[in-house]
């Protein structure tokens, strides 16, 4: 995986005791004293964060965490006082908080794009001039453009609408008008600024869908600022929280639901349902924690109810439940199984824990066990280990 | 010194302060004539070609028949505001003023209220957009600003008829200076409320400061300095009787002889005709205002 973006001991300071504030920043100082002794706010501090290609990477905190901030310096909407903010431009990467103006100029027109939280479309163009702002910046030919435009148009399905003015747009009509512009630049890196923030709950999720539906055929590498968890969770295949200007922890979303790094970041989760993030693999007992019995069986469970016999190839050649034969089933369908003792499910490491309780429970209670996608046997979960995620103990 | 002043009880600070004149009476003259001496051929031919100009326009326009200019005027109106109601106004109103015997002021008043009003904005928008770029420039224009707008018309009538002499050309130039800060002031403060986010979302695309003063800032401010091309034509027309006091030729005129000759028949027709053609300038030049929201 090679980097798009890479943040290095990024600070941002507004103000102007941007030396005093920076001396305060190394010793540690919290936002509050800095703003209290030279009148400069901290906007973010320290900040060391890569972003893969094609990765969605949500930033995350409460309002004035330093999340926006830390996003806009990709684009250098805000100036970093110190750091590297490397952006990948073709082969090489590029340090926007060091470039000359028309390399900037060129990051910003074909390298980076941006949605933003309020839309920011030009009332007085329409739809289409709008999608194909960008696109006049950088002189590309009316022609194109104006086939381009269309593509985009038809992308969000608002081909309909081309010969519109913004305002006459509902809001998340307005907002697929500001990802299509956001599109039509073909740039490989998209920062969107709490683009769904200003829409009522149903178009939010009807976007967010949208959104991973595009990415899906896209690949974009995607920085998303969010302070809604649920969001975050749902698109991110990174989530970032910070708190005060600085980077609290960043790790996958299912990390962050089972390893909070802090008291901050438990609080942030607190109401978060554990089923709709956690899959098999995030609760599963290791293959080599298991009971090992001889002859090469394998208890699934503590209670000791369960086991298979594996062969030196990984693969499951036998299995029993309370001591008679079993055989394995796939939970991708359990709610068509009958509901038999004699069966032990077996599930994916991305199946959801949902579904592996599901299966659970169509079994009385049996172990779930794990197959990797060559069908070898790699862990096993019991209803401790479900109860015990659930719980977050 | 005049007679009274001894009159006055004066106390010793007073006294001392009042004891010698700063000589800015004299300091002002002295620029003058300096600049009379040795830039007269400057200020002659600036004078001479505007003369040249207006008075050239003024007699093409008062080649065509006054009905055909009329009914051109009224198509102007209907192109620019798209309603029958006002293009009908129009007519009717100008055609009031040719049935009061007072056509060729009107024309030669319009040329000069057009043209000024054009001067000024072409003057007062790059200025203002300048200024909303250079906060610090401003901070120093505001005083110029307001002492172009507080100065009495009379105390610059003076050095500006030295320099130009009579005529149209420096009625032009007066109503200038008068009316040129509406159009900085409000091209200014259009700018400089442009929203953020799509001020931002032109940089974001990689707008160049020239693209994005084109593409977004003007076009988001053309409301607001709209606003001021009207503001700037009303101020000219309301500088058309002092205008016509350096011989400026228009309805100025016949309101300065009623005045020096008590004649209120005369008075009352030129006033009715400046009032007439201010509300059909006013209401003609509202062009985008509310259109682009």
């Amino acid at each position: 995986m090679t980097a798009a973006v890479d943040f290095k001991n990024v600070d941002i300071v507004f103000g102007a005791a941007r030396k005093e504030a920076l001396a305060l920043v190394d010793s540690g100082a919290t936002r509050q004293e800095i703003l209290e002794k030279t009148g400069a706010v901290l906007g973010c501090a320290g900040a060391n964060l890569t972003v893969n290609e094609g990765e969605i990477s949500v930033l995350m905190g409460l309002s004035g965490s330093g999340k926006s901030t830390l996003l806009r310096a990709v684009n250098l909407l805000n100036v970093p006082a110190r750091g590297n903010v490397m952006v990948k431009d073709g082969d090489r990467m590029v340090d926007v908080a060091a470039c000359d103006a028309a390399t900037l100029r060129h990051i910003r027109q074909t390298r980076v794009a941006m949605v933003f939280q309020q839309f920011g479309l030009l009332p007085w163009r329409t739809v289409a001039e709008n999608v194909g702002f960008g696109l006049e910046l950088s002189g590309v030919p009316e022609a194109e453009r104006k086939a381009r435009v269309e593509r985009q148009l038809k992308l969000v399905g608002l081909d309909q609408w081309a010969s519109k003015y913004a305002h006459e747009l509902s809001g998340g009509m307005q907002q697929r008008v500001g990802l299509a512009r956001a599109f039509a630049t073909e740039a490989p890196i998209l920062l969107m600024d709490e683009p769904f923030s200003a829409l009522d709950p149903l178009i939010r999720t009807k976007l967010q869908d949208e959104l991973l539906q595009l990415q899906a055929e896209l690949k974009k590498t995607i920085i998303f600022v969010s302070h809604d968890l649920e969001e975050a969770l749902k698109i991110g295949s990174h989530i970032t929280i910070m708190e005060g200007g600085r980077i609290v922890q960043t790790g996958a979303p299912e990390d962050i639901v089972l390893r909070p790094a802090n008291d901050y970041v438990r609080d942030f989760i607190a109401n978060v349902n554990p089923l709709s993030v956690l899959t098999a693999w995030n609760v599963m007992r290791d293959r080599r924690d298991l009971d090992h019995g001889e002859d090469g069986w394998v208890w699934l469970d503590r209670r000791k109810t369960t086991r298979f016999k594996v062969d030196e190839h990984g693969l499951v050649a036998a299995a029993e439940r309370d001591g008679k034969p079993a055989f394995w089933v796939s939970c991708a369908d359990v709610e068509a199984q009958p509901e038999e003792t004699t069966q032990v499910f077996w599930a994916n490491p991305g199946t959801s824990l949902k579904t592996v309780m599901l299966a659970m429970h169509r079994s009385q209670t049996a172990p779930v066990a794990l197959f990797d996608d060559q069908s070898r046997f790699v862990g096993a979960i019991g209803v401790r280990d479900v109860l015990s995620a659930v719980l977050r103990r | 010194m005049k007679k009274n002043e001894g009159t006055i009880a004066m106390d010793p600070v007073s006294q001392l302060i009042s004891s010698f004149k700063i000589p800015i009476g004299r300091w002002g003259k002295t620029f003058f004539d300096f600049l009379t001496t040795n830039f007269e051929w400057f200020f002659d031919s600036i004078a001479d070609g505007l003369t040249v100009v207006l008075d050239g326009l003024v007699d093409l326009l008062l080649l065509v028949p006054p009905v055909l200019l009329v009914a051109a005027i009224a198509a102007l109106a209907w192109y620019l505001q798209k309603s029958w109601k006002l293009a009908l106004a129009v007519a009717l109103g100008l055609l009031f003023i040719v049935n009061q015997d007072l056509w060729q002021e009107t024309v030669e008043t319009l040329v000069l209220v057009v043209g000024a009003a054009a001067a000024s904005m072409a003057i007062g928008v790059p200025i203002g957009i300048w200024a909303a770029h250079n906060e610090r420039g401003y901070r120093y224009l505001q005083p110029i600003l307001d002492l172009m707008q507080t100065m009495p018309t009379f105390v610059y009538l003076i050095p500006v008829l030295i320099l130009f002499g009579l005529g149209i050309a420096p009625g032009l130039i007066v109503t200038v200076i008068f009316a040129a800060p509406a159009p900085i002031r409000l091209t200014h403060l259009g700018i400089t409320s442009v929203p953020k986010p799509m001020i931002e979302a032109g940089e974001a695309f990689g707008a160049t400061k020239r693209q994005l003063l084109w593409k977004v800032e003007l076009p988001a401010a053309l409301p607001t300095i709209m606003a001021g091309l009207t503001q700037c034509i009303m101020l000219c027309l309301s500088m058309v009787v002092i205008a016509a006091l350096i011989g400026a030729n228009g309805l100025g005129k016949p309101v300065v002889r009623a005045l020096n000759s008590v004649n209120i028949p005369l008075g009352l027709e030129a006033g009715l005709a400046i009032v007439v053609l201010a509300i059909i300038l006013d209401r003609i030049s509202r062009i985008g205002t509310g259109a682009a929201k």
